[in-house]
C-alpha cells in the first residue's frame, strides 16, 4: 500500500462508516474491496495477468463461498440469503466488467496498472466463473470432496507462487499463452498480490466447513471477509466467524446515539489516530532504517563486526515497524468502518522467551497455523500407533510448525533453516521451562536473582530472533552464513 | 467519554496541531534553519568523515546521494573533523569529478593517493590532502566551494579544470549553484562577476521556504546521516559498475564547441574572471591551477578533435589564452593536458583509472612539495 492507497482507503473508509447509513455498509466494502484488489495490485511483464490475477482471485472467492455455502439454515434465512446472494454477485460482476471497461477510455484509466483484456474475453472468463459456482451452489448435499479439491488447489497454487522455479515455468506457461517469449520468463513475473493472506482465509473456511463450524453468510459477505481491503496485502488473517459477526453487528447499538451509521465517534477517532501511527511507523520510522537495514547487497559488503550488529539490529526494528505498521493501518482503516480487526503485534520484541514473541509476532498467523496444522498434527502424534515420546512430540510438532510458517515466506532454504531455527528455540524453551518448573521455589526465594534472570531471558530472546533475520533478509546460505561469522569476528 | 465528546477532543487536537504547523511553517519562511540544520552532523563524531564530498544519483548503491545544503556537504567531509593540526600542510583539491574521482573507489582517489604517499615538508610539516571536487564543470561551483572552503585554514588550494568548466554561459547551470541562490549572487557581487545566466538566478519564495517547500531538503540532511552509516560500515560511497562504456576512441567529424565555431576562441568567450575571482577569495593562500590531463584520441576523425568534448582548434586557442592569462597574473599554473596516457582514462576524457590517478598524483606532489618548501 502507497500512501496514496491509504489516503484514498481512508477516504473511502471515512465514508462507509461515517457518512453513509449503516445498511450500505457491506455493499459498499464489498465494491471498494473488488475496486482494491485491482488498484493495489502491481504490474507484471506478462500480458494482462496484472488484471487477470485480481479477478481470480476473486473468482476463488466466489467459488469457496459457493462450495462452503451452508445447505441446513431455515429457508426463510436460506432465501434472504440467496437474494442478497445474487445482489451481491451482480455487484462483482458490475464491478469486474467496468473495470474492464476501462480498457477504452483514454488515457489509460484508472484502477489497473496496463490496459485491461477486451470485454468478450472478461466476459467469458467471468461467465465461466459464474457457471462453476452455481454448480455447487445449486447442490444441496455436502460438498465435502469439491472442498477437498479447492484445498489442494489453494494449497498448490500457494506452492507455485512460493517456488522460485515453479513460478518461473509458470510463468513461462503464461507467457506461451500470451504469445510472448517464454525464455524471458521469470519468478517475479507473478506478483500475485494478497495471495498469501487471501488463500489462508481461504483455507481456513475450508478446513471449518469440513468440520461444519461455519455460520450462514451471503455472498457478499463472504467476500468482503476474503477480500477486506485493510486487510488484503498484509493481514491481518482474521477468523470468517470472527469477522462476519463484526459485518452483522447491529450498527445502531455500537453507534453511540448516531444510529443510522456503523463507525462510531470513537471509532472515527480512533481509527484515525491507528492509521497516522501506521503511518509513521510504516513511512518515517521503517523506510528510514530501511537505508541502513541488512540486505542481500551490504551483507557482502560490511567490514567489521560493529557495523554488522549495526545493520542487523536496523533490520529487526525495521521488520517490526514496517510490518506492525502496516498491521496498524489495517486495523485503522477497518475499525473507521466499525470493524475491530484481531490484533497482530504484541510487544514482541519486549518479550522474554521464544513461546511468548511467537504470542506477539504475527499473532494471527500464528494462531492459523497452530489450529490448522499445530494442533491436529500433535494429536496425530500422541494417538498414533507408536506413541512417540512426549520430548520427541514437541520436537516434531514445533519444528513442523515452524518450518511451515518459514516455507510460506517463500520455498526456500533461507527460510526452511529460518523456520527451522525458531522451532529449535521453541523446544529449547519448553525443555528449559521444564526443567525451571523444578526450580520454582528457589527462585521465588530469590526475587533479585529472578529479576536478573528476566532480563536476561529478554536479551537472550531478543538477540535469537534478531539472529534468526539473517536468514530471513537474505536469499542464501553462503551469504547468511557470512554475516553469522562476521557478526562473531569468525574469518 | 462520550461519543460527543471523543470527537470533541480530537477536533481540538486536529485544532492545535494544524495552528502549530502553521506557526512552524511560519517561522522557517522567515529564518531559513537549512544552514543550522545542516551543520548537525553525525559525521567527524559518530562516524567517519567522507573523504570526497557528498555526490550520487544511486543512494541505494552508492550510499552517497547529491543534495544541495553545502553547510551538510562540508559537515560531513573529514576536513570537519577538527581544528587544522599544527604539523599539516593542508592542501584543498578543488575541481569537477575527475578530482572529486568518478569511476574511482575512495582510496584511489587523487587526495587519498597523495596522503597515502605520505609527503612531508622540510620545516616537519606532512602534506594532507583533502577532496573538495564536484562532479560538475563550472568554474563559478568551484568558486562557491572555494569561497567556503577558506574557513579551514588551507595553506595550498590545487584548483583542477578543463576547458568544459570555462564557458561563460554554462557558468550558473549547476543545481548545486541554482539551489544556493543567495551566495552565488553574494559571489558574483562580491568579485564583480557579469555572467549572462545570472538573471536565471531565483531566489526561493514564500511557499518554497515553508516546511512543505523544503521537505526535500530537510529529507535529505537526515539521509546523509542514514547513508553515513553504510558509508562506516562498508566504506563505499560510490557506485562503480561492473561494466561501463569507455571512452570515445572514434569521433565525429564535428569542429564546434558548444556554439562557438573555428578559428579562433575568444578569450571573452572564457569565464576567466571567475579564476581571478577564486585568487582574490583565497587571500594570501597560494593556488596551484592545473589544466586537467585529458585523453586524447588517436582514432577516426583526431585529425579534427582530440576527444569527445573537444575539437583541436578550441582546446589548443584554450591552452594559449590560459598560459598567458597565467604569465600577465603571475599564477601558478601547471600544464598536464598531455601527461597521462591514452590507456589510462575511463569513461570519460577526463575520468583517470587508479594508476592514471596515481600518476597524476605524483605530478601534482612534484609541484605541491616546491611550492610549500617556497612559501616559507
Amino acid at each position: 500500500m502507497t500512501l496514496t492507497h491509504i489516503l484514498a482507503f481512508f477516504v473511502f473508509a471515512l465514508i462507509t462508516g461515517q457518512v453513509v447509513p449503516a445498511r450500505f455498509r457491506t455493499t459498499l466494502i464489498l465494491f471498494g474491496s473488488v475496486l482494491g484488489v485491482y488498484w493495489m495490485q502491481p504490474s507484471t511483464p506478462v500480458r494482462n495477468l496484472d488484471f487477470w490475477l485480481p479477478t481470480v482471485s476473486i473468482v476463488l472467492v466466489v467459488l469457496v463461498w459457493a462450495i462452503t455455502r451452508p445447505v441446513n439454515s431455515e429457508e426463510q434465512t436460506a432465501r434472504l440469503l440467496q437474494w442478497r446472494s445474487l445482489a451481491a454477485g451482480l455487484l462483482i460482476l458490475g464491478a469486474v466488467l467496468t473495470i474492464s471497461l476501462t480498457r477504452y477510455v483514454e488515457p489509460l484509466c484508472c484502477l489497473t496498472p496496463t490496459r485491461p483484456p477486451g470485454l468478450l474475453q472478461v466476459a467469458l472468463a467471468l461467465g465461466i466463473g459464474g457457471v462453476a459456482a452455481a454448480i455447487p451452489a445449486r447442490v444441496k448435499a455436502p460438498r465435502q470432496s469439491l472442498s477437498w479439491f479447492f484445498f489442494i488447489l489453494l494449497v498448490a497454487l500457494l506452492v507455485i507462487l512460493k517456488s522460485e522455479a515453479l513460478s518461473r515455468t509458470a510463468s513461462a506457461l503464461l507467457r506461451g499463452m500470451t504469445g510472448q517469449q517464454p525464455g524471458l520468463a521469470s519468478a517475479l513475473d507473478l506478483p500475485w498480490l494478497g495471495f498469501s493472506y487471501l488463500s489462508f482465509r481461504l483455507l481456513h473456511v475450508l478446513r471449518d466447513y469440513q468440520a461444519g463450524k461455519l455460520p450462514a453468510y451471503s455472498l457478499g459477505e463472504f467476500a468482503s471477509y476474503a477480500l477486506f481491503f485493510p486487510a488484503y496485502t498484509a493481514g491481518p488473517i482474521d477468523r470468517s466467524q470472527h469477522f462476519i459477526v463484526e459485518l452483522q453487528q447491529d450498527c445502531a447499538e455500537t453507534a453511540g446515539g448516531r444510529t443510522w451509521l456503523c463507525g462510531s465517534g470513537s471509532d472515527l477517532a480512533a481509527g484515525t489516530q491507528r492509521i497516522l501511527w501506521g503511518v509513521f511507523k510504516k513511512f518515517a520510522v521503517a523506510d528510514t532504517l530501511a537505508i541502513i537495514a541488512l540486505s542481500p547487497q551490504n551483507a557482502v559488503q560490511v567490514q567489521s563486526t560493529l557495523w554488522a550488529w549495526v545493520l542487523l539490529y536496523a533490520y529487526a526494528l525495521r521488520i517490526y515497524f514496517d510490518f506492525s505498521g502496516y498491521t496498524d493501518i489495517a486495523l485503522g482503516l477497518a475499525r473507521l468502518m466499525g470493524i475491530r480487526l484481531p490484533e497482530n503485534f504484541d510487544r514482541p520484541y519486549l518479550r522474554q522467551n521464544l513461546t511468548s514473541f511467537w504470542n506477539g509476532w504475527h499473532i494471527t498467523l500464528t494462531q492459523w497455523i497452530r489450529m490448522y496444522f499445530f494442533n491436529p498434527f500433535t494429536r496425530f502424534l500422541r494417538t498414533g500407533s507408536r506413541a512417540l515420546p512426549a520430548w520427541a512430540v514437541i520436537l516434531a510438532a514445533q519444528m513442523g510448525t515452524m518450518l511451515l510458517i518459514g516455507l510460506w515466506h517463500g520455498i526456500t532454504w533461507n527460510f526452511a533453516i529460518w523456520g527451522a531455527w525458531h522451532g529449535l528455540g521453541l523446544f529449547i524453551h519448553n525443555r528449559w521451562l521444564n526443567y525451571m518448573r523444578s526450580q520454582g521455589a528457589f527462585l521465588q526465594a530469590a526475587p533479585r536473582l529472578q529479576r536478573v534472570l528476566n532480563l536476561g531471558s529478554w536479551f537472550l530472546t531478543f538477540h535469537y530472533v534478531t539472529l534468526g533475520w539473517i536468514w530471513f533478509a537474505l536469499p542464501d546460505t553462503d551469504t547468511a552464513l557470512k554475516v553469522l561469522a562476521n557478526l562473531f569476528g569468525i574469518g | 467519554m462520550t461519543d460527543n465528546e471523543v470527537l470533541r477532543f480530537w477536533r481540538n487536537v486536529a485544532l492545535k496541531g494544524l495552528f502549530l504547523f502553521l506557526i512552524v511553517d511560519l517561522v522557517l519562511a522567515a529564518w531559513d534553519p537549512l544552514p543550522a540544520l545542516g551543520r548537525i552532523s553525525a559525521y567527524n563524531r559518530l562516524l567517519p568523515g567522507r573523504v570526497r564530498l557528498p555526490y550520487g544519483d544511486d543512494p541505494q548503491q552508492s550510499y552517497n546521494l547529491s543534495l544541495y545544503s553545502i553547510d551538510a556537504m562540508f559537515a560531513s567531509h573529514e576536513v570537519s573533523a577538527g581544528p587544522k593540526p599544527p604539523d599539516e600542510f593542508r592542501v584543498l583539491l578543488i575541481g569537477d569529478s575527475s578530482t572529486w574521482g568518478f569511476l574511482l573507489q575512495p582510496e584511489e582517489t587523487l587526495a587519498v593517493q597523495i596522503n597515502a604517499a605520505g609527503y612531508w615538508l622540510d620545516d616537519g610539516r606532512r602534506v594532507r590532502a583533502f577532496n573538495l571536487g564536484y562532479p560538475v564543470m563550472s568554474l563559478t561551483k568551484d568558486l562557491l566551494l572555494l569561497d567556503y572552503a577558506m574557513q579551514y585554514e588551507p595553506d595550498l588550494i590545487v584548483w583542477s579544470f578543463t576547458l568544459e568548466s570555462f564557458p561563460k554561459n554554462k557558468q550558473l547551470y549547476p543545481p548545486l549553484l541554482q539551489n544556493n541562490v543567495p551566495a552565488v549572487k553574494n559571489l558574483l557581487q562580491t568579485y564583480g562577476l557579469q555572467l549572462e545566466e545570472a538573471s536565471s538566478l531565483v531566489e526561493a519564495d514564500f511557499w518554497d521556504r515553508t516546511l512543505i517547500g523544503r521537505r526535500r531538503l530537510l529529507a535529505d540532511l537526515l539521509r546523509l546521516q542514514f547513508y553515513g552509516v553504510l558509508w562506516a560500515a562498508t566504506g563505499i560511497d560510490h557506485h562503480i559498475p561492473e561494466t561501463y562504456t569507455a571512452v570515445m576512441e572514434d569521433l565525429p567529424a564535428d569542429n564546434t564547441f558548444h556554439d562557438l565555431q573555428p578559428p579562433q576562441l575568444q578569450r571573452d568567450q572564457l569565464a576567466l574572471e571567475v579564476l581571478l575571482a577564486g585568487v582574490r577569495a583565497a587571500g594570501d593562500t597560494p593556488i596551484l591551477f592545473v589544466n586537467e590531463p585529458m585523453f586524447i584520441s588517436q582514432g577516426e576523425n583526431s585529425g579534427i578533435r582530440y576527444n569527445f568534448y573537444y575539437p583541436r582548434w578550441a582546446y589548443d586557442d584554450y591552452r594559449q589564452i590560459l598560459q598567458a592569462e597565467s604569465q600577465a597574473n603571475g599564477w601558478d599554473y601547471l600544464d598536464l593536458w598531455n601527461a597521462i596516457p591514452a590507456h589510462e582514462f575511463t569513461n570519460s576524457a577526463v575520468h583517470r583509472s587508479p594508476a592514471g590517478e596515481a600518476q597524476f598524483a605524483r605530478l601534482l606532489a612534484d609541484r605541491i612539495i616546491e611550492m610549500a618548501n617556497e612559501s616559507h
